[in-house]
This record gives C-alpha cells, sequence and structure tokens, in this order.
C-alpha cells in the first residue's frame, strides 16, 4: 500500500499525540510543526520506522518571522522517502534570543554543511554539531545576514561618498 | 601505509606536510580551497574550505520580484544554467498554478537536456584532464559550442542564458534554431562514440579512476548525494522519474547506474546519460513537429499577469500596457504560499524552496545546491588515497564553485 499524508499523519500522532501540531498540505506536501526539544527524536521515529522510512535529508533551512515573538527562526527539514517517493517538511521554531536546536549531523552526515549554512546565516546555533562554525561568509563576521533586520542596502542613500559608484 | 623515520622526540617540525590545494589552483576547476595533511603522498585529512565566490543570492532575491530572480539562477551551475532557470520557471508557474501547453514543455525539455549534456560533456573531458588525456577536453569543445549555437538562436546569450520566462518563452524558435538543433543532432553521436572511444575502455583511463574515490550507497545516501553521482552508487533515484516536471513523463528513456560509486562509474553513468539524452532530444524534437496550424506556433501560457505581452500590444491595448508596466516595474504580488520544487540539474537535485507572504518579492527563497551539499563528502572520500587521486575525485565529482557558494 501506498504511503500516503494520511497514513503519515496518524503513525506520528500515534507516536507523539498533540505535540505534533499545524498540519497542513501546502501544493500536496505534508508539512507539520514540533517542539524543538523534540526534533531529533521525530527524526530518529521517522527514519528508524519501517513504515516510515524517511532516510534521506533533502535539505536543511531557517526561516526568520521577526513578528513572532518567542519564535522568530523556524528550522525547516525537508525529508524524502525514496522507496515510496513521498515527501515532508518538518519545522521546529525557536527564540531568536537562545536559538538552541539539537544538530541532525548524527543522523545525517550531509547535515553537516547545511546546518553551518543556516547558523551561518541565521545564527542558529545546533547542539551536537562537530564544528559549527561559518561556511560561506567571512570568520570575522558578527552578525547574522539573512535575518531580516538587516535589510539589503537602500540604492538611493546618500550618507556614502563613494566616487567609483557615482553615489 | 609505509612505515616512515620518525622524528626525534621535542622536534619543532612536523611529521605530515600541510599543503594548500587551492583557492586558486588549475585543478580544482573552481575557487574552493583543501587543506590537505599529507604523509608523503598520502591524504590523511582534508579541510574543504568555500565561500570565495559567495554573492548572497537568497539575501538579494528577498528585494526582487520573480522574473528578476531569474538571471541569479544562471549564475549558479554555470556549465548548464537552462536548467537553473528552467528550474526556477518551474517552481514560479507550480507557485501560481500555471498549466503549460504541451509544447513548451517539449521545448524546454529540449533545451534542458542540451544543457545537460553540456555540462557531462565538460565534466567528463575535465576527469579525461586531470588523468592526462587533454585530447578529449579540446575535441568536444567544439561541440559544445554547436550547444551554445542553438541557446544563442533562442535566446541571445550562451553562458548565463536567461532563457525563457515565466509561462514559456520569450519568443518563439527560429527555424534556424532547429536548424542547428538537426545539426546537432546528427553530429553528436558520433563524436559522443569517438570520444568514449578514447575512454571508455582504454587502460590508462581505467587504471586511473577505477576504485578511485568510491562512496557506497548507503554513506551516499546519508550525503545527501544526488544525480549522476549517487546513481554511480547504485540508487536509481531521478527527479525526471520520480517527481515528473516539464512532462518528462510522456518520455521513454533509461536511468543508468553504476554499483561502486567511483571515478570510472561516475564517468560511464554520465556518458549513458548523454546517450538518454540524445535519445530524448529525438523523442521532444519529434514531438514538437507533430504540432500543426496554430497549435505550432504556441510558446507560451496565456498568463497575462505574469507574462510579459507582446510589444505591439502594448503600444495599442489598454490591457497590455498595465500589465507591461505592472510585470516590468515588479508591482505585481505573489500569491502566498510555500513550495518545494525541484528539477533534475546537471549535477543532482537542484530544489527551489519559496516561501511567499503574498508580497511582491518572495520572503524566503532557499536554493538547494546539489554539490554544495554532496561537496562535504570530499574529505571522506580522498582520505587515506594519493594526492593525484583527490585530484580526479575532485573533477569527477562536478563541483561548480558558483553553485556552491550561490
Amino acid at each position: 500500500m501506498a504511503l500516503t499524508n494520511d497514513i503519515i499523519q496518524s503513525r506520528l500522532t500515534e507516536k507523539f499525540g498533540d505535540q505534533l501540531t499545524d498540519w497542513h498540505q501546502p501544493y500536496g506536501m505534508l508539512t507539520f510543526t514540533g517542539p524543538k526539544e523534540l526534533n531529533l527524536k521525530v527524526l530518529q521515529f521517522l527514519y528508524d520506522d519501517d513504515e516510515l522510512k524517511f532516510r534521506f535529508l533533502t535539505d536543511l533551512q531557517a526561516v526568520h518571522y521577526p513578528d513572532d515573538k518567542g519564535k522568530e527562526l523556524a528550522v525547516v527539514y525537508h525529508l524524502h522517502n525514496l522507496v515510496d517517493n513521498v515527501r515532508i517538511r518538518f519545522k521546529v521554531f525557536t527564540d531568536v534570543e537562545k536559538p538552541d536546536v539539537f544538530s541532525a549531523t548524527s543522523l545525517f552526515s550531509g547535515a553537516n554543511w547545511m546546518e553551518r549554512e543556516t547558523y551561518d546565516f541565521f545564527g542558529v546555533n545546533f547542539i551536537g554539531h562537530p564544528n559549527l562554525i561559518r561556511v560561506l561568509n567571512v570568520e570575522e563576521m558578527d552578525y547574522f545576514p539573512m535575518r531580516k533586520q538587516y535589510p539589503l542596502e537602500e540604492q538611493t542613500r546618500v550618507d556614502k561618498d563613494d566616487e567609483m559608484f557615482g553615489r | 601505509m609505509a612505515e616512515h623515520i620518525l622524528l626525534p622526540e621535542g622536534s619543532i617540525e612536523k611529521q605530515t606536510t600541510t599543503l594548500n590545494l587551492g583557492p586558486t589552483h588549475p585543478a580544482t576547476h573552481g575557487v574552493f580551497q583543501n587543506i590537505l595533511e599529507m604523509d608523503g603522498e598520502r591524504i590523511l585529512k582534508s579541510t574543504s574550505t568555500v565561500g570565495y565566490i559567495h554573492r548572497a543570492f537568497e539575501k538579494i532575491a528577498e528585494r526582487r520580484p520573480l522574473y528578476q530572480i531569474t538571471p541569479l539562477t544562471d549564475r549558479m551551475n554555470y556549465c548548464s544554467s537552462p536548467i537553473n532557470n528552467m528550474g526556477w520557471h518551474i517552481t514560479c508557474e507550480r507557485l501560481l498554478g500555471l498549466t503549460l501547453p504541451k509544447r513548451v514543455d517539449y521545448l524546454r525539455v529540449i533545451i534542458m537536456e542540451l544543457a545537460r549534456i553540456s555540462d557531462h560533456l565538460i565534466c567528463n573531458s575535465i576527469v579525461g584532464v586531470d588523468s592526462g588525456a587533454y585530447t578529449g577536453f579540446l575535441y568536444v569543445m567544439q561541440y559544445r559550442e554547436l550547444i551554445y549555437e542553438i541557446y544563442e538562436e533562442i535566446c541571445g546569450s550562451r553562458l548565463t542564458t536567461n532563457i525563457g520566462r515565466i509561462g514559456g518563452f520569450e519568443r518563439n524558435f527560429t527555424p534556424k534554431a532547429f536548424e542547428k538543433l538537426e545539426k546537432f543532432l546528427k553530429e553528436y553521436p558520433g563524436v559522443l562514440k569517438e570520444f568514449e572511444n578514447l575512454f571508455t575502455r582504454n587502460r590508462i583511463f581505467m587504471d586511473r579512476t577505477i576504485g578511485c574515490g568510491p562512496i557506497s550507497a548507503e554513506r551516499a545516501l546519508n550525503y545527501g548525494f544526488t544525480g549522476p553521482n549517487l546513481r554511480a552508487a547504485g540508487v536509481d533515484y531521478d527527479v525526471r522519474v520520480h517527481t515528473p516536471y516539464s512532462s518528462y513523463e510522456d518520455f521513454d528513456f533509461i536511468v543508468p547506474v553504476g554499483s561502486t560509486g567511483d571515478c570510472y562509474d561516475r564517468f560511464l553513468v554520465r556518458n549513458e546519460e548523454m546517450w538518454q539524452s540524445l535519445s530524448i532530444i529525438e523523442q521532444a524534437y519529434q514531438k514538437v513537429q507533430e504540432f500543426k496550424g496554430a497549435e505550432a506556433e504556441v510558446f507560451h501560457a496565456d498568463a497575462p499577469a505574469y507574462y510579459l505581452p507582446e510589444k505591439k500590444d502594448v503600444y495599442t491595448k489598454m490591457e497590455a500596457l498595465i500589465y507591461h508596466f505592472k510585470i516590468v516595474m515588479g508591482e505585481t504580488a505573489i500569491p502566498a504560499g510555500e513550495i518545494y520544487s525541484a528539477v533534475e540539474g546537471a549535477n543532482g537535485e537542484l530544489g527551489f524552496y519559496l516561501i511567499s507572504d503574498g508580497g511582491r518579492t518572495p520572503y524566503r527563497l532557499h536554493f538547494r545546491r546539489p554539490c554544495f551539499i554532496y561537496y562535504q563528502a570530499f574529505e571522506e572520500l580522498v582520505k587515506g588515497g594519493m594526492l593525484s587521486d583527490a585530484i580526479i575525485t575532485m573533477s569527477s565529482l562536478n563541483l561548480i564553485a558558483g553553485e556552491m557558494d550561490a
């Protein structure tokens, strides 16, 4: 029997009860949210379960929602069951003041650089990551550029004296 | 590992040698660095550094309307930029809920498969160069030129193509473009055959690549490998088959797989994929020719709010003028939504994760760049091997610095 979103949802609800919330299916992809303390447990369950078998981490990144107090940063996991060819999306939210999330590197070797990239741009502190340093930006950088409080430079600004670029 | 004489206790010298491979080294084929700890010719440890040409595409994309993001995608995997462009258009079309006419899908398939051939051609011939056979590289270069001329005929540019628009193509293919395509389809099989003859059963090439930089299927999956590198390890995962886009389900092709995941298997998988791509192009061209009358002129979907109207309409029709203005000024609101859409790029699954909050620009756009994800396995692949094997492994992984750093 093919694995459907309903089966996945009922399997997960059976295991984790009402801790997993916000079930919806944008463009057919099952999406749900869990508490950040549980992220590794959920990933491990999805990996180990004989029926679910989500053993391929397609993508891992973060999104910044500055207006949601207490859960500004969302870490988004895209998982893929290659046997039944089903994708799901799992989100955990964390406070931007204390952005600690457990690292998935013990489960997926590929999460290593993806988490470094997420740390680099959003400052999510992955607990248990073997080498959490910046990957694309310079080491000396002291802010996390993809957060929304750093808008792109206005093209019309006048406070900069840069004759070479005509402003 | 060989026996060696140890340095005396308390010596300030190190037992090993540190070697910098890159960031600007002719063998890295791109700007990235590897700091190698060498014991003679053997690599004990390698540390990769990337990010030398990071251009903050994801940040820039948050300030741009959808159609202005296409040129950013060009500059990721610049060996096959049409696939990136189409991948981005398909993501937008899925978000907007547009359905495309079949003819547009088939034309896109032609372009994407041409791009795949040009990418694999470069990768495979570079593996040849790094193992000491320069001829193949110089020889196939002139046939990549034929592919670039086809792009040029369609969109006007060659490397960073910005080809197509959301909803279709910017203009119909000219008869000249089809003529060039026919020329390519006629000449290329012979060249590919000859290229294979140079390498596939070449004793030196086989000795250099068999067993070099292997990876098991489990490790490859755990590392998030996709594309030819994963298929060379024996996993038949291909986005074109698993999640068909652009009417790939209408075509008949084989997904070649290897078994050992070493450089030789990666080479063979890419070669076979070129044959399959050729067959897909032939099928698609045949299907395109079957359209008659008005259908044979269709090159975009009917989506006036997103597809730029024709210039002569802009001067004569009010709606066209309004849409033209709104699109060019980036004043078209994107429906709120969240989508992950992937295409089979030349080196793996190229994914676009787009979140829109209903504004004019994406709220968040993330590119899943395949080679950024699988490059981290390089440290494991080359450990304990020879330096010259590391160089072949690097080129056979098909690493593109522009894509890694985005």
